[in-house]
């Protein structure tokens, strides 16, 4: 991992903070990058001091999609790999009566980070190299009654990734789709989490890692996901749309 | 009693490392200075680290407020070893994080898993009291959020008397939020270890006395031993191994030593497990075999400073109900009279101390540290009627000998006891007045009086 370097896009998120610290101990070279990113200072100085790499943090605001370009430019490097923890869960009863609400969940999970993956996607393209990550959700494998937008944006970044892996494939970058299920973090704070269905953020971080190490696809941090998912896409559309889900 | 303002929310039943007593608390674990100001705003609360000191002193029913989100190192300075660091992180961080470099702390407590707060708090001392002194000796300043929720920065020459007063205060001067500290330079990981065997308690002093030159030293005393025997005792040296004092294949990255497993206590022991008759074996055992073993070796710094740190819940081996830790500290002049009538008391009671350890403290000049020149006894006590009765004992004896306690040990003390045993504690109370931090309080403040 020496000499690569990560780029985290929504550093301030549980996931993201975890992934920054478990890929500078494999001695990977950190930026982080958020909104307000002036408070990951301490992060950065935490990270250098702990791991003896370079850390770096860089205003970003995924909604703010005219500013993507230059963002991408100003890097101080362009990473070796990039991860994206950016994600809002919203409220579906709130989303279906306040329909701005439900707008700005889908282009904050969506439309912010398609725009900021297709840049650097055609920077990693014309260098012939790089891994591209994107964290999406079980969410999108079926729309639920109790929360389609947020399940829809992440359906549509899921096959945002799922055609960029094809696309970018001959030039030797990788894509992977991680879909972690339950995590206990700030976003889920307020929900009773099952707890044989629910990770940490730590073990999210390992188990991308692993996953970038061996350059896998699609991975389910918990593997019961899987076949869960599996399961509720096999139930037929006219029974599916009766259940209370 | 004054309520926080705070409607209890997340209320948790906690205690210290001894398992005694335990009370329920509402904690409060701050990420942001912004939540550690809100939780400030109420009218009663203590700071809490990583939960290592033995009694009550870091809970405080209303708001007991959990620092370790506070974890971050902010700075080193290479050429100094200044490290700047958040109050939260663990020495175990500490450790890792700068031994690779040649660095190590110049003064350490028995457990690597304290935070670096606690260690300000409790201004810790170590196996070289004598020689290197308390833990504040090598801070250069301190932050602390104060009852307004303001961070004022305090030094020897800043802000000197708010300083002084927080270093072994306790908590109760304010909220340490970060630290300033130096570390001091190694050369390997290892440590050269020897063992002395004393025969009894004139021995055991002797072998202090004649090894004051020696960098660390702690006793372990057998307190089984009877009559001739009493004091009896294993006494370790160490020094920071040199390069050339290990062999060529640590040489080849000499602040590397080899990961250990770590052991658990799944569940309590059953009190017959830790029964008199089977600690009077392990003691008689421990002291037969260091006996007939090696006297010199090399053993890496994990071995030597934090032998109990290998079990991750050694506390769990007292049983259920817990333990309580008695240390106190004897003037210098009556050390060995105290301690051989405390050892008399032991060794005459049905009670058993599992851990019996004797260190030799330099001159310690301080607000209200823990410290002074003499000798520190440390005991461990399973929780019963008369074990609690026999410290009261040795209570009684420490006052006799103008000695003092180690509040960070203290889990059952009488405000009358404490306020026998230190004249200090009136300016700190008076201090406290001036300075409107008695918000700042915990349970052993309020058994205490303090």
């Amino acid at each position: 991992m020496k000499g690569k370097t990560l780029l985290v896009l929504g550093a301030k998120s549980d996931i993201g903070i975890a992934l920054a610290y478990k890929f500078a101990k494999e001695g990977c070279n950190i930026q982080l990058a958020a909104r307000n990113s002036e408070t990951l200072k301490d992060d950065c100085s935490d990270i250098k001091i702990r791991y003896n790499v370079d850390a770096t943090f860089h205003e970003f605001d995924a909604l703010d999609i005219n500013s993507h370009e230059s963002f991408v430019s100003s890097l101080p490097k362009l990473p070796s790999i990039v991860i994206s923890s950016i994600g809002i869960l919203g409220n579906q009863k709130e989303n279906e009566k306040d329909i701005h609400k439900a707008i700005e969940i889908i282009r904050t999970n969506f439309e912010g980070i398609v725009s900021v993956f297709s840049y650097l996607a055609n920077d990693f393209q014309s260098r012939g190299s790089g891994t591209i990550i994107g964290i999406s959700s079980v969410a999108g494998n079926r729309g639920r009654g109790s929360n389609y937008i947020y399940g829809s944006a992440k359906a549509g970044f899921s096959t945002f990734l799922s055609g960029l892996r094809n696309r970018l494939y001959p030039y030797g970058v990788d894509v992977i789709t991680v879909k972690p299920g339950f995590v206990r973090t700030k976003m889920t704070s307020h929900i009773n989490l099952p707890k044989l269905l629910t990770t940490n953020p730590n073990k999210v971080a390992k188990s991308i890692y692993l996953a970038y190490k061996y350059r896998k696809n699609i991975i389910y941090v918990k593997s019961i996901w899987k076949y869960i998912m599996k399961f509720i896409q096999l139930i037929p559309e006219s029974i599916f749309k009766r259940m209370k889900l | 009693m004054s309520l926080g303002k705070n409607k209890m929310k997340n209320l948790e039943i906690i205690s210290g490392w001894g398992l005694y007593p335990r009370i329920q608390a509402n904690i409060i674990k701050p990420k942001t200075i912004k939540e550690l100001r809100d939780a400030i705003l109420s009218n009663s609360f203590i700071a809490r680290g990583n939960g290592r000191s033995y009694g009550d002193s870091a809970i405080n029913q209303f708001n007991t407020i959990e620092m370790t989100e506070f974890n971050r190192f902010l700075h080193f300075n290479e050429k100094e070893g200044l490290v700047i660091a958040q109050a939260g992180i663990l020495l175990k961080d500490i450790i890792e994080t700068f031994l690779p470099k040649g660095w190590f702390p110049p003064v350490t407590p028995g457990t690597k898993y304290v935070t670096l707060g606690g260690m300000v708090a409790a201004n810790v001392h170590g196996k070289n009291h004598y020689k290197s002194g308390t833990f504040s000796k090598y801070i250069k300043w301190i932050e602390i959020i104060d009852h307004n929720g303001e961070i004022i920065k305090c030094s020897r020459k800043k802000n000197s008397e708010l300083f002084l007063w927080t270093i072994g205060g306790m908590g109760l001067t304010g909220i340490i939020l970060n630290v300033a500290f130096y570390l001091k330079r190694i050369k390997t990981a290892w440590i050269n270890q020897s063992k002395l065997v004393s025969k009894n308690i004139n021995q055991t002093f002797e072998f202090f006395e004649s090894n004051i030159d020696s960098s660390y030293s702690v006793a372990w005393i057998d307190c089984y031993a009877k009559g001739l025997n009493i004091g009896r005792s294993v006494l370790m040296l160490g020094e920071h191994a040199e390069l050339d004092d290990i062999n060529s294949y640590k040489k080849l990255s000499p602040f590397k030593t080899f990961k250990k497993r770590k052991l658990s206590i799944p569940f309590f022991f059953p009190s017959f497990v830790l029964s008199n008759f089977s600690v009077k074996i392990f003691n008689s055992l421990n002291f037969i075999v260091s006996k007939i073993s090696r006297r010199k070796a090399i053993v890496d710094w994990d071995t030597f400073f934090y032998p109990l740190d290998k079990i991750l819940n050694w506390n769990k081996i007292y049983g259920s109900k817990g333990f309580a830790q008695f240390q106190c500290v004897i003037p210098l002049s009556v050390s060995k009279k105290a301690i051989t009538e405390m050892l008399n008391l032991i060794s005459n009671s049905k009670s058993s101390s599992f851990l019996a350890v004797l260190k030799r403290f330099g001159q310690d000049e301080s607000h209200f540290s823990f410290p002074m020149e003499g000798y520190s006894l440390s005991l461990d006590f399973p929780i019963n009627k008369e074990n609690l009765l026999l410290i009261n004992s040795l209570d009684e004896i420490t006052i006799k000998y103008d000695g003092r306690f180690y509040l960070v040990k203290d889990s059952r003390m009488k405000k009358k006891t404490f306020e026998s045993s230190d004249l200090r504690i009136k300016n700190f109370k008076a201090f406290r007045e001036d300075n409107l931090s008695k918000k700042f309080r915990s349970c052993q403040t309020d058994r205490l009086g303090l």
